[in-house]
């Protein structure tokens, strides 16, 4: 290698990579279960790679290679030092590593999704590590959670509402949560959804793919055209 | 050594013509647990003797990082010392004997021999680290550093060290060579790696224990940064006689780590 290599990854502008997905949302959301289903729907038309962010062991990293969605290989776990937002947002250096490496090992790519360690409703991506973040909540938490806002539900790209099939038996209203959704996020979209019954997560999936997209439009290198 | 590198700036400590605060805000910058390169997910092992309960309170945390400070604490600093020397010499690679110098007829080195120098660098590091484990953690910390480095303070030397080793130079040498392009001196370097070589361990201890935070700055403060930074400076070794104190327990708590199932931190 040379000493003068110009490392193409040091400005995190866009050109000639994977767009990076941020897919951030509270303990027990389904975010694992978002991923695999992603990775399920957009496997056979997209290149994918994956970065988990346990908050210990490789419990999530683990799940997804035996759900067998994605080749095992195309999977790296990071470690957060018991601070999953610090990995996302403060300090993004071993996320990033971890996204070039796939990248470098596997590209060119279509997607990376770095799915973050569970955390808190203040928790979000730096946009030097996501170009755009879905925020994953369940209804099991009360349907008071959209109303309290926080930075994932009010700024994140796309919020999932996930376990809509537990709504009736937690009392909490559908109906409630999505106005209050579209109140906070100021026309941001919402979806809702119940993996456990649409495995693939297709509105889901079909919201990625379009971004995917476009992303590609945007980005592609001017000379290769 | 006199302290000054011919034509380039001055390279230790008190330089004479030097303001006091001179390089102190990137030391600052570089040092803070907060610089985004990757440091807060490592313990130094202290993860590893939290779990096994080697490391149960304030005291038992004293012990281990008097122990870290007095041994991968002062290879670190001397490593860190040496990058930063070579990082500033203007005729730059040949630093294994800090007096003489092979460089091209232009005064200036050629960037294959720097890049070699680099590596032999980092070979002095990489001999110093039993370790596999630890020597994966540091060249991972030294990868990072180097990026965010980079971007933060773009520098000849770091863009020659990148290319030199692009796995990854060992975290002093990385931490060395970033401190001479954020402007700190050799001595600044030392001290750097020095206090980083005890903080992150300090701090896992704090979240893993739930130790009183307070009561742990104290331990840190209590410890001898500056005195070992002094006689790591003092010493001013050719990189083959570079300090190279072992610490077994410090191999085996890295190399137990690795093989834990439940792990919060990557070393």
């Amino acid at each position: 290698m040379s000493a003068n290599h110009d490392d193409h990854h040091d400005a995190p502008d866009g050109h000639g990579r994977a767009l990076r997905l941020g897919i951030g949302g509270p303990v027990g959301s389904g975010k694992t279960a978002l991923t695999a289903a992603l990775c399920r729907s957009l496997g056979p038309s997209l290149r994918l790679g994956v970065v988990t962010n346990d908050i210990y062991t490789t419990e999530d990293a683990d799940f997804l290679r035996r759900a067998g969605v994605i080749d095992p290989d195309r999977i790296m776990a990071v470690q957060t030092g018991c601070c999953p937002h610090t990995a996302i947002r403060d300090d993004i250096a071993a996320n990033v590593d971890a996204v070039e490496t796939l990248e470098e090992r596997f590209g060119p790519l279509d997607l990376v999704i770095v799915e973050s360690g569970g955390d808190n409703l203040t928790a979000t991506f730096s946009r030097g590590l996501a170009d755009r973040q879905i925020f994953v909540l369940d209804v099991s938490g009360g349907d008071k959670v959209p109303r309290k806002g926080g930075p994932g539900v009010t700024s994140a790209d796309l919020l999932v509402v996930n376990k809509t099939d537990l709504a009736p038996m937690v009392g909490a209203d559908l109906t409630v949560m999505s106005r209050d959704a579209a109140a906070v996020r100021e026309g941001k979209p919402v979806l809702f959804t119940s993996i456990r019954e649409d495995r693939g997560a297709h509105s889901v999936a079909e919201w990625v793919a379009g971004i995917v997209e476009s992303w590609r439009h945007q980005h592609s290198h001017s000379h290769l055209s | 050594m006199d302290g000054t590198a011919a034509g380039g700036p001055a390279v230790n400590g008190a330089a004479p013509g030097m303001p006091p605060t001179h390089g102190l805000a990137g030391l600052l910058l570089l040092a803070d647990s907060r610089l985004p390169a990757g440091g807060h997910a490592h313990s130094g092992g202290a993860e590893e003797a939290c779990r096994t309960g080697a490391i149960s309170g304030p005291e038992d945390l004293a012990r281990f990082l008097r122990g870290r400070l007095a041994t991968a604490g002062r290879v670190a600093a001397a490593l860190a010392w040496s990058a930063c020397v070579a990082a500033h010499d203007p005729k730059f690679p040949d630093m294994r004997r800090p007096n003489s110098h092979n460089t091209a007829p232009d005064g200036h080195a050629h960037a294959a021999d720097a890049a070699t120098a680099w590596r032999l660098l980092d070979a002095e590091a990489d001999a110093r680290i039993a370790s596999p484990a630890q020597r994966l953690a540091s060249r991972t910390q030294g990868r990072l550093l180097v990026r965010t480095a980079k971007r933060v303070w773009p520098s000849t030397a770091l863009g020659t060290l990148a290319g030199a080793v692009p796995d990854g130079a060992h975290h002093p040498i990385a931490l060395g060579a970033a401190a001479q392009a954020a402007g700190c001196t050799p001595a600044q370097a030392a001290m750097a790696a020095a206090y980083t070589s005890v903080t992150g361990a300090a701090t896992a201890a704090v979240r893993l224990l739930g130790l009183d935070p307070v009561t742990v700055h104290r331990v840190l403060a209590e410890l001898p940064l500056a005195d070992l930074t002094d006689s790591v400076i003092a010493e001013q070794h050719d990189w083959s006689a570079l300090p190279a104190h072992a610490a077994p327990a410090l191999d085996l708590l890295a190399e137990q780590h690795l093989r834990t199932e439940v792990r919060l931190f990557v070393s």
